[in-house]
């Protein structure tokens, strides 16, 4: 386990200088410059432009910029913004905290309506119910996630009035961030309302966000299941006379758990690029957007560092997934 | 004993009661304003965007302000000012009185006076001012106004007046000290940060002498502003004033609908006559300060004919550009400048759509096949363009009729902006947004013969001799009448000779809810709340 665990990290590194890499070289691929794509008719005067390419380091050749990049990243400085001129570190760590929130109550609705269903459905093979939520979780999985938001707004938001347009909590509300979470934020503040406004402004993000992993985890279960349930030794415990419910869970999920935390893992992935998107629809000020804007305004610091931290993410749940494998098949552990 | 003892503890308690019900009473007023992007940062002599100019304008003040609604100019934190018979030298002499905000982290303890504005000026101006380089460096309005040829020298004369000296006698200056990169900073707040080591807080985290002051900008999400309690000027009805940041126009809608915010930017053009049904909404509307066009590089054959560019301003359908692209949020135009600037010379009188008339004038100029040529289209959206594609192959379409094949181009906008300016093009759509409402600020930087050398800011490359002068004169002149009569005359010329296809004046539009009042639409599009009341 061990020797599986410092093996893992061991790759961390050459993964690094792999991310950093393919996202210094993309971005510089698009064309456009950060001075010159943010400056209106005026348009720049040469002189400035030289003077704020020489500031940035722009004007060094490319090998130069990439390396200069890797030695300042081993001191752990992510660099500043162009646009903004504040630290990348500093405006991630400001606006990773709405992401994180975010994702993981979609993944917790993923989990925990996805897969109940899915278990049933598995249970009630080939019933009106099964095919009903096969056909939901298909039709949830393909629906385009700016058009699926709006919809949501315009129908619980505008039309009935139950649920709120965008944002994080109520404008009304002045919270002082000191985890940067929401839920947790609000019990400090003044007004008791503080905390039912933040849970409320969650419901139709997370709904969004989390359709997709939904559908996912809850096929997944099903036919995970479905496998399972026609092994022998579920045979064995019902012929042993275990009741249905005991065999299903107890026996039965736990088998079909492999696969699902696979996915789950996976989905992790897609819930950042879901997030991109529902960040922007909902106002939700994530590092999402954050990524998409210093794409448009080339913003490459904020892009490279970013990208990293994300990858860093990414990889960590990945290690934390297949940690899990030994946790639920003690024979992987060997 | 007791009963004193009580009544005591009667009055803490009263008094207790009131000061914890401050925050969140009843009564105070709140508005919130659905914006449509994240300030850079809180600096506008940094910035050249309207976003983040609009997210400054409570917090930060100018010598000069424009009047609400209109583009003329008043005193603000200066309280009036001399230009000697050259109008060369400039006094301004400043208001007394004015306080500084605070914040957790800075206390003034004096008032604003010229040291404040020598030292926000020569931070731009001065490699010397231990500010220049700080948070990039890079002050693009102070170096597009060109002040940096214009001033001469500024001096403090004393505590409340400092004089400017100019190299030319400049008759927008008192306009330009109006715009936001003209703001002013706080030099003790400065000087405190420098001390500290952290000197690029003063542009994240301002101070000013504005209306209101910040209280917390959640990034990409919302900026709350409080009421300065110490302001110099009227006092905002309003208590709390709040940017709720979302990006999507539909969303900003809902949010208006709901009654999330009370006011908001930038509609989607399709939902402007669901705004103008619903009751509870107004819609209000204003031309923008701003000209769409399609500028003919006249040095480039065979545009540089006068007849076939008339006979292209003759070809196009403006009407049917109007209708299917602009909607409705749009107006004709036959001037460079938008008829709500002063010295429009309605008189002009625009050219006749007529596609037969424009066959015989490339005849009688010896085309009359017609020719081939590029039709370049910005790949972004403008303020006075909204989709140049659209109009492009609307265009295209037209000047097929009379013989000439357009093909459309388009770059990456820094690069558009950055080619057409070094005159690669035939025929290219670009625009103008003014800046201090003078006439001076269409005309120099876009059709001076200044503006068409190599390099220059002009689309046409186009240089009239006697169109020039006239320009030139008017922007030494101080007589606003003197100086309108030289525009009408240079307008009619600019006519004559056609240069462009001018497209469109874009309207701009702000719905808000309908219990709302004092607020008014700026010629420049900028968002100003401070006047605003909700019934």
């Amino acid at each position: 386990m061990l020797r599986y665990l410092l093996r893992r990290i061991g790759m961390i590194v050459p993964t690094f200088v792999a991310v950093t890499f393919l996202s210094f070289m993309l971005i510089r691929l698009v064309p456009g410059d950060p001075i010159e794509v943010r400056a209106g008719e005026h348009g720049v005067p040469p002189e400035r432009l030289a003077e704020f390419r020489h500031q940035f380091g722009l004007d060094q050749p490319l090998w130069k910029q990439f390396l200069d990049y890797e030695a300042q990243l081993l001191h752990g400085d992510l660099g500043t913004s162009i646009v903004t001129q504040d630290s990348v570190l500093h405006a991630f760590f400001q606006l990773f905290p709405a992401t994180i929130e975010l994702s993981v109550c979609a993944i917790l609705f993923a989990v925990l309506v996805g897969m109940p269903l899915g278990v049933i459905a598995a249970v009630k093979r080939g019933s009106g119910f099964d095919y009903g939520l096969m056909g939901i979780s298909v039709t949830g999985a393909s629906m385009p996630i700016p058009w699926w938001g709006l919809m949501m707004i315009l129908i619980f938001s505008v039309a009935f009035g139950w649920t709120p347009v965008s944002g994080r909590i109520s404008d009304a509300y002045f919270i002082e961030p000191v985890t940067g979470f929401m839920l947790i934020d609000c019990w400090w503040s003044d007004d008791a309302g503080a905390c039912t406004s933040a849970a409320s402004h969650l419901i139709l993000p997370t709904i969004v966000l989390g359709t997709i992993p939904l559908a996912v985890v809850a096929r997944m279960t099903r036919s995970a299941m479905l496998e399972v349930l026609s092994e022998d030794y579920i045979r064995t415990a019902r012929a042993k006379g275990l009741g249905g419910a005991r065999v299903v869970v107890v026996h039965a999920l736990r088998n079909a758990l492999i696969p699902v935390v696979t996915v789950i893992g996976l989905q992790v992935g897609s819930l950042l690029s879901g997030a991109i998107l529902t960040e922007t629809i909902f106002s939700w000020p994530g590092v999402g957007h954050w990524l998409i804007e210093s794409i448009q305004r080339r913003d490459y610091p904020v892009l490279q560092g970013g990208t990293l931290l994300i990858a860093t993410l990414v990889m960590l749940v990945n290690l934390g997934v297949d940690m899990t494998y030994g946790f639920l098949n003690p024979r992987i552990r060997r | 004993m007791i009963k004193r003892n009580l009544a005591a503890a009667g009055m803490i308690a009263l008094a207790a009661a009131a000061v914890g019900a401050l925050p969140s009473s009843a009564g105070a007023k709140t508005l919130v304003y659905c914006s449509e992007g994240s300030p850079e940062n809180f600096n506008p002599m940094l910035n050249t965007t309207g976003t983040t100019f609009d997210a400054n304008r409570p917090v930060y003040e100018r010598l000069v302000a424009f009047t609400p609604g209109t583009t003329k100019t008043e005193p603000s934190l200066a309280e009036s000012w001399e230009i000697t018979p050259d109008g060369k030298t400039i006094t301004f002499h400043l208001r007394h009185g004015v306080k500084w905000q605070s914040n957790k982290d800075f206390t003034p303890t004096r008032d604003f006076n010229a040291d404040d504005v020598i030292f926000s000026f020569e931070r731009q101006w001065k490699d010397s001012s231990p500010y220049h380089k700080v948070s990039g460096g890079g002050y693009s309005y102070f170096g597009d106004m060109d002040l940096p040829k214009i001033l001469s020298s500024l001096d403090r004369v004393d505590d409340y007046t400092v004089r400017f000296v100019l190299n030319m006698p400049q008759a927008p200056f008192i306009p330009d000290m109006a715009m936001d990169f003209a703001s002013i900073q706080s030099k003790e707040y400065a000087d405190a940060l420098l001390k500290a080591g952290k000197p690029e807080q003063l542009d994240q985290v301002p101070i000013g002498t504005g209306p209101f002051e910040l209280q917390q900008y959640q990034r990409d999400s919302t900026i709350r502003f409080r009421a300065f309690k110490d302001y110099w000027g009227t006092k905002p009805k309003i208590d709390t004033l709040v940017f709720s940041i979302n990006k999507d126009p539909a969303v900003r809608l809902a949010k208006l609908r709901a009654n999330e915010c009370q006011i908001m930017s930038f509609p989607n053009i399709a939902d402007l006559p669901a705004i103008k049904a619903d009751s509870s909404l107004q819609l209000m509307e204003q031309p923008g300060l701003n000209i769409g066009y399609l500028a003919f590089n006249v040095q480039k054959k065979p545009l540089d004919d006068v007849r076939v560019r008339r006979a292209i301003n003759m070809a196009i359908d403006k009407k049917a550009i109007l209708a299917a692209v602009y909607q409705g949020a749009g107006l004709p135009a036959k001037n460079l400048i938008p008829p709500t600037m002063w010295s429009w010379n309605d008189a002009v009188q625009d050219f006749p759509y007529d596609p037969a008339a424009a066959k015989k004038l490339l005849a009688e100029a010896g085309l009359p096949d017609g020719f081939d040529t590029d039709l370049w289209a910005m790949p972004v959206q403008r303020p006075y363009n909204p989709d140049a594609k659209r109009i492009g192959e609307l265009m295209q379409a037209d000047l097929a009729k009379v013989g000439i094949k357009a093909k459309i181009v388009s770059y990456e906008w820094g690069e558009y902006r950055k080619r057409v300016q070094a005159g690669e093009h035939m025929m290219a759509q670009l625009g103008w947004t003014g800046d201090n409402g003078d006439p001076d600020n269409f005309f120099s930087p876009l059709a001076s013969c200044a503006a068409a050398r190599p390099g220059g800011g002009s689309s046409t490359k186009w240089c009239n001799e006697k169109f020039d002068a006239l320009i030139q004169k008017a922007a030494t002149l101080s007589d606003q009448a003197d100086r309108a009569k030289l525009y009408e005359q240079a307008q009619v010329i600019m006519h004559e000779d056609a240069p462009y296809f001018l497209i469109a004046h874009s309207v701009v539009f702000m719905p808000m809810r309908a219990n709302v009042t004092g607020y008014k639409m700026s010629p420049f599009g900028a968002h100003d709340f401070t006047n605003v009341d909700l019934k």
